[in-house]
């Protein structure tokens, strides 16, 4: 007897424009002590149906199933905190930040009429793992970090005792390796307290490591489903395969080869002993490195290690408080000249390109700032680079919210490449994209670089995909630069501990070294 | 599409104030009387040939009401474009220059928006003069406040966006950036608030009417209008009514309209 069982689940909503059908004939089950992960790039239907199963979906959303049981019961809003707890996707958003962490998780308690709250919420507090959980409780959201509030949501889940947590997107908003503690807390629970885990995820690696059962959905329906083990060593359906081939960080280690390691050639960008301070903050200490001319350089770090600001100073778009970057044998100074040879391209192409302006407008922008070619030939040029990040010309006259989020960053690609740049710099450019997308975008660049001879400055926190594109790397944590070399030889010898860890918290592990979590 | 744009309501309100901008374009085709010299015995209560009666010289109300819109709407047209040119130019400066530009101009938006608006109109009219147009800007002086609080905000938040950035980051520069960049994307908003401050314009410049600094008798306005009339409101109320109802929705469509603006977003 499964602990939860859905059959034929079918969730559509109704907007002014029609019906929309968002999720058609799902079955999915998860067993007492297990994890079934549902696996789906964005708007496959993954999210809707855990919130349909919890009862969580607008009110313009029409769910009808077969059945929806928990241990034979059909699942209703009664059971909501009580029988079935939920893990929200964004720990800072997900908290209400005019109360304290103690008053959050004793809120489930108190709803359903518990006594003596305080002590159960202290215990709970310490089982997730939040050390002086007396001082936490009367804390602020505000004053804990992203995996902290993460294990207090958690703690809000369990604390009602649940058979069954259903986990959205747990750490997508957090770094690697909180990413990994937190799932290891999972795990633990799960182990510990007997109950089952339903995970949303985008990553088929964390699906691999942490899932007995494997759910992939693509377009609001279930493409393949099966154990972890048989799904990812043995995957029947080409959606699946592709999405196998294009995560980079079940590739690392196995069939995709690290890039040769050195090219010899000259050195376009040095970078020496680059500073930023803010007030007394330091954000960026002592970063030196060398990028030689069509070269891949990647800046990996944690959120806060101050790899954006280093690259905000090599575009040019701040001035760095100390330390000196030099491209191409002249020293920089930030201005509009310098504006041409440096280009940068966005983590989020929603909000890099303006929503009022056409795309073959925003592309050609540029071109308009430094040269005097007329309108009809900065067409012309706009309709070659569109073509070059294979995008159809037809698309200049759109506007960015007619485009995919793929399209999109292919556009901010564009309108980096249409200046004929020395340096690009890549500031978390596939990081808001999904998989398959990535992957794209990904050999879009490869096949640029080696057309055109750029020169790229990959900045990341992904290290799957930096072992994958660059030839050389820095690991940075809180502004000090930890570590640098070529890629291969960081990535296979780690001298850091930092280093190490981050290495280790890559996902996948278990597909990477073959010992499939067989869900026995 | 269906869009909040194209409910009833708002294709009411669009009605509404299509009517009243028609009464100021020409005014001669919703009515053959004369706005100036009565024809009529006084104070008759609304009838077929009086539909809104006539007032104490016995000249037809609706035929003055309708003459009245022209003075009322390019006073309120005047009044918000005041408040918006120059609010508007005072919030983007602030907003992009920011530093010692920025604080001196937000405080002295502040000290604007600390007087009651009528006081702040009649102190401006008293320096200007008494009239039609000396009202209007009166009337937009207020506004300036509101405007530049807003487009400041919207400037903010703007310019601290992505693709401004990209577009420094492209050559552009920050006059190119604040054109193709800034303005368009921080309009919005501004647009509502350029319905709501009409409507609340046409009511101040009733209010300033009403107590005679506005436009001289005999010209019709709609504040003069219920002003000259309430000395009969015990006995002829419908002179006080009917021009106030007409006032009111004109008011309540600009409103509604900007409303709509607000909540769609996108124009």
């Amino acid at each position: 007897m499964s602990l939860l069982n859905v059959t034929d689940l079918n969730v559509s909503y109704t907007a002014s424009s029609g019906t929309v059908q968002a999720v058609h004939g799902i079955n999915l089950t998860v067993e007492r002590g297990q994890t079934t992960a549902i696996v789906g790039e964005s708007g496959s239907g993954k999210s809707t149906s855990a919130l349909a199963i919890i009862g969580l979906l607008p009110d313009n959303a029409s769910v009808s199933a077969g059945a929806i049981t928990l241990i034979d019961q059909p699942v209703t809003p009664v059971m909501r905190g009580k029988r079935v707890g939920l893990i929200p996707q964004d720990p800072t958003n997900s908290l209400n930040p005019t109360k304290t962490i103690g008053e959050s998780v004793a809120e489930g308690l108190r709803i359903h009429g518990h006594a003596d709250v305080k002590s159960k919420v202290l215990r709970l507090l310490e089982k997730v793992g939040i050390d002086q959980p007396e001082r936490r409780y009367k804390q602020y959201p505000h004053e804990l970090s992203g995996g902290m509030n993460q294990r207090v949501l958690i703690a809000a889940a369990l604390a009602l005792e649940p058979d069954l947590l259903i986990a959205d997107e747990p750490t997508s908003a957090l770094d690697v390796t909180v990413q990994k503690v937190i799932l290891d807390l999972l795990d633990q629970m799960r182990e510990e307290l007997g109950i089952g885990i339903l995970l949303i995820t985008h990553d088929l690696a964390v699906a691999g490591d942490r899932a007995h059962r494997i759910v992939v959905m693509q377009q609001g329906a279930v493409v393949e489903e099966g154990l972890a083990a048989h799904v990812l060593a043995n995957p029947r359906q080409p959606y699946t395969q592709r999405l196998l081939a294009d995560a980079p960080s079940l590739a690392t280690g196995s069939q995709a080869p690290l890039r040769p390691s050195t090219r010899e050639g000259e050195i376009i960008l040095s970078v020496e002993n680059l500073g930023q301070v803010y007030g007394n903050f330091t954000a960026l200490e002592g970063l030196s490195f060398e990028v030689t001319r069509g070269s891949t350089h990647a800046i990996v770090g944690e959120s806060g290690s101050g790899k954006t600001t280093a690259g905000r100073a090599i575009a040019g778009l701040l001035t760095p408080s100390s330390g000196q970057i030099t491209l191409d044998g002249v020293k920089l100074k930030p201005s509009r000249a310098l504006r041409q040879k440096v280009q940068m391209v966005y983590q989020n192409p929603y909000s890099s390109l303006n929503p009022r302006q056409t795309i073959g407008k925003a592309i050609g922008e540029g071109l308009g700032n430094f040269t005097n070619l007329t309108k009809k030939q900065i067409q012309q040029r706009v309709q070659d680079y569109l073509e070059l990040v294979s995008l159809s010309p037809e698309l200049a006259n759109r506007r960015p919210r007619e485009l995919s989020g793929g399209q999109r960053q292919r556009v901010a690609i564009a309108r980096a490449l249409i200046l004929e740049p020395d340096v690009v710099v890549l500031d978390e450019a596939v990081s808001a994209l999904d998989v398959t997308v990535q992957a794209q975008i990904l050999r879009l660049l490869e096949k640029l670089q080696q057309e055109l001879g750029l020169t790229y400055l990959f900045i990341s926190h992904d290290l799957a995909v930096v072992r994958q594109i660059s030839d050389t790397v820095t690991v940075m944590s809180r502004g000090q630069q930890v570590e640098h070399g070529e890629t291969a030889h960081v990535f296979t010898n780690p001298q850091s501990d930092f280093t190490r860890t981050l290495l280790g918290a890559i996902p996948g592990a278990s597909y990477r070294h073959g010992n499939y979590n067989l869900g026995l | 599409m269906k869009t909040a744009y194209t409910k009833p309501t708002a294709l009411l309100a669009y009605l509404i104030l299509a009517t009243a901008i028609l009464w100021s374009l020409a005014p001669g085709l919703f009515t053959q009387g004369d706005p100036i010299i009565g024809d009529d015995r006084a104070l008759l209560a609304p009838s077929a040939t009086h539909w809104f009666g006539t007032d104490s010289v016995g000249r037809d109300l609706y035929t003055r009401v309708i003459y009245g819109a022209r003075n009322s709407l390019l006073g309120a047209l005047v009044a918000v474009l005041v408040g918006l040119i120059i609010g508007t130019s005072l919030g983007v400066i602030a907003g992009t220059l920011r530093g010692k530009a920025e604080t001196i101009i937000m405080r002295i938006v502040d000290v604007l928006l600390s007087i009651p608006s009528l006081l702040l109109s009649l102190a401006v009219l008293i320096l200007l003069g008494f009239g039609t147009m000396n009202a209007a800007i009166a009337v937009g002086v207020t506004s300036i406040a509101m405007f530049a609080r807003l487009v400041r905000s919207q400037v903010l938040s703007v310019v601290s966006s992505d693709y401004v950035e990209a577009a420094y980051g492209v050559g552009s520069t920050r006059t190119a950036v604040l054109i193709r960049h800034v303005l368009p994307n921080s309009l919005t908003p501004v647009l509502a608030l350029v319905a709501l401050q009409f409507a609340s314009a046409l009511l101040q410049l009733a209010t300033l009417g009403f107590l005679g600094y506005g436009t001289p008798p005999p010209t019709p306005e709609w504040g003069l209008l219920i002003a000259d009339s309430r000395a009969y409101l015990a006995t002829s109320w419908w002179l006080t009514l009917l021009p106030g109802a007409v006032i009111v929705a004109v008011v309540l469509a600009a409103n509604h309209i900007s409303h709509i603006i607000n909540q769609e977003g996108q124009v």
